[in-house]
């Protein structure tokens, strides 16, 4: 069986991969895209460290077949810092330690990113809901929470 | 095996290549469970039909009648976007959302729950108290089944070889109608229900004048409860109705002991669920 050709736009730029018609998109990313800043932990969908935006909508790239990238916008970890600058949301986990190991930090960083463009103004509980597909073992959580709502106040403050 | 995929725009095309593929075909909507089948070595497809290109399947509708028809592959996100589906059926919407994280969300589907069988499908319940139609269409055509009707046991349906599931239809609502849907789970969230319970119903001058039942989790397939029903209906929803149909969903269980919950837990549970759903289901009855 030849392999599927595909085209689509990661982080705003066309990319073409090839890959197996079972093939994850996160096996894509992380194969012939060398994009590894998502992670695989669970590769079931519970652990939220592969997460990307597929046309917008936060998704577990482990979830999703590569196939199905065809003609769709995503965004990946690699394409939140513009350049050398972080994203408010990077700075702020690294200002606050919002993080230990790393393994579920970019998948963090995506869903939050997803959360306060949907919902600029979140409160903790809706931080904590959102973030509730995101597994991290070292954190306890409260640091990553409270990075995600001092971001929240930091981006509302610069947008005035 | 070598695996193929397609991503037909049509539902024609789609029909025939996965009737044409048989058994070893799969049909992809939000892929939640596939994948992890696929992953785990359950299911090993020949074929894999991807249904979100026809326009049918991922699209939500407000009929001309006041009801909605919601195509089998749209997100639960999307419908919880959707500017008047929540407010009509806030139980089948509660429901929907209660499958998985904000990730599993932004794909899966409420016909993917439907069709993976599962005896706790969280959004089964409430789409049968719904009185939802479910639209099914084959190589021989196009027919409707009731929800109740699909679910064959734990992973099996009654759809025929061949058949996709295309859409719910969920009838017009008449005023002082409400609808909710409770699962009990051990955590706060992102759990598998022990029992599910979805009602909706209608009250004229606080009578209770329609109501449906659907309990999941235990039975084999997710069930339409209709003495718990007969017992909400006809009355007030006083002590003497509600312990009625509370026995009535307790006698309609046939659960499995496990590790989520024992056959006397979930049997108990059933009654307790039916009472909270129906106080829910009410005061938003009276709301409309």
């Amino acid at each position: 069986m030849a392999k599927l050709h595909v085209s689509t736009t990661i982080n705003g730029e066309p990319a073409e991969f090839l890959c197996e018609p079972g093939d994850t998109m996160l096996d894509a990313l992380r194969g012939p895209l060398g994009l590894t800043g998502s992670k695989e932990g669970c590769a079931s969908g519970d652990c939220g460290a592969c997460s990307i935006t597929l046309d917008d909508r936060l998704v577990c790239s482990c979830l999703m077949l590569a196939a199905e990238a065809e003609g769709a916008q995503l965004r990946t970890i690699e394409g939140m810092a513009k350049g050398e600058k972080l994203h408010p949301l990077q700075q702020k986990f690294l200002e606050m330690a919002a993080l230990q190991c790393g393994i579920c930090t970019s998948g963090m960083l995506v869903a939050s990113e997803a959360l306060l463009q949907k919902n600029p103004r979140p409160s903790e509980e809706e931080v904590r809901f959102w973030l509730a597909g995101n597994l991290c073992r070292c954190t306890g959580y409260d640091k990553i929470v409270r990075a995600v709502l001092e971001t929240a106040a930091d981006m509302r403050e610069a947008a005035q | 095996m070598d695996i193929r995929y397609l991503s037909p725009g049509t539902l024609d095309e789609a029909i025939k290549a996965f009737a044409a593929a048989g058994s070893a075909a799969r049909i992809l909507a939000g892929g939640t469970d596939l994948l992890v089948q696929m992953r785990s070595g359950a299911v090993r497809p020949g074929l894999i039909v991807d249904i979100k290109k026809i326009a049918e399947m991922t699209t939500i509708e407000e009929t001309a009648d006041g009801g909605f028809r919601v195509g089998a592959a749209v997100p639960g996100a999307v419908l919880a976007e959707h500017g008047r589906f929540g407010k009509v059926w806030p139980g089948v919407l509660e429901a929907v959302n209660l499958i998985g994280s904000t990730q599993v969300q932004g794909r899966a589907s409420a016909g993917g729950n439907l069709c993976n069988g599962s005896p706790a499908g969280d959004s089964v319940p409430a789409m049968i108290a719904a009185g939802a139609i479910a639209t099914v269409q084959g190589p021989n055509g196009r027919r409707e089944m009731p929800v109740e009707k699909v679910p064959a046991g734990p992973g099996r349906t009654h759809l025929l070889p061949g058949e996709i599931l295309v859409s719910f239809s969920l009838p017009p609502r008449p005023p002082g109608s409400g609808d909710a849907y409770l699962r009990m789970i051990p955590r706060t969230e992102m759990d598998i229900a022990v029992v599910g319970c979805g009602v909706s119903l209608t009250l004229e001058n606080g009578i209770c004048t329609a109501a449906r039942v659907g309990l999941g989790a235990v039975a084999p397939t997710v069930l339409l409860v209709e003495a718990a029903a007969k017992a909400l209906i006809g009355g007030k929803l006083d002590d003497a109705a509600l312990n009625a149909a509370a026995s009535a969903c307790s006698a309609a269980c046939r659960p499995i002991d496990d590790k989520r919950g024992t056959i006397a837990y979930r049997t108990k549970i059933a009654g307790v669920l039916l009472k909270r759903t129906v106080a829910i289901a009410a005061r938003r009855a009276g709301g409309n």
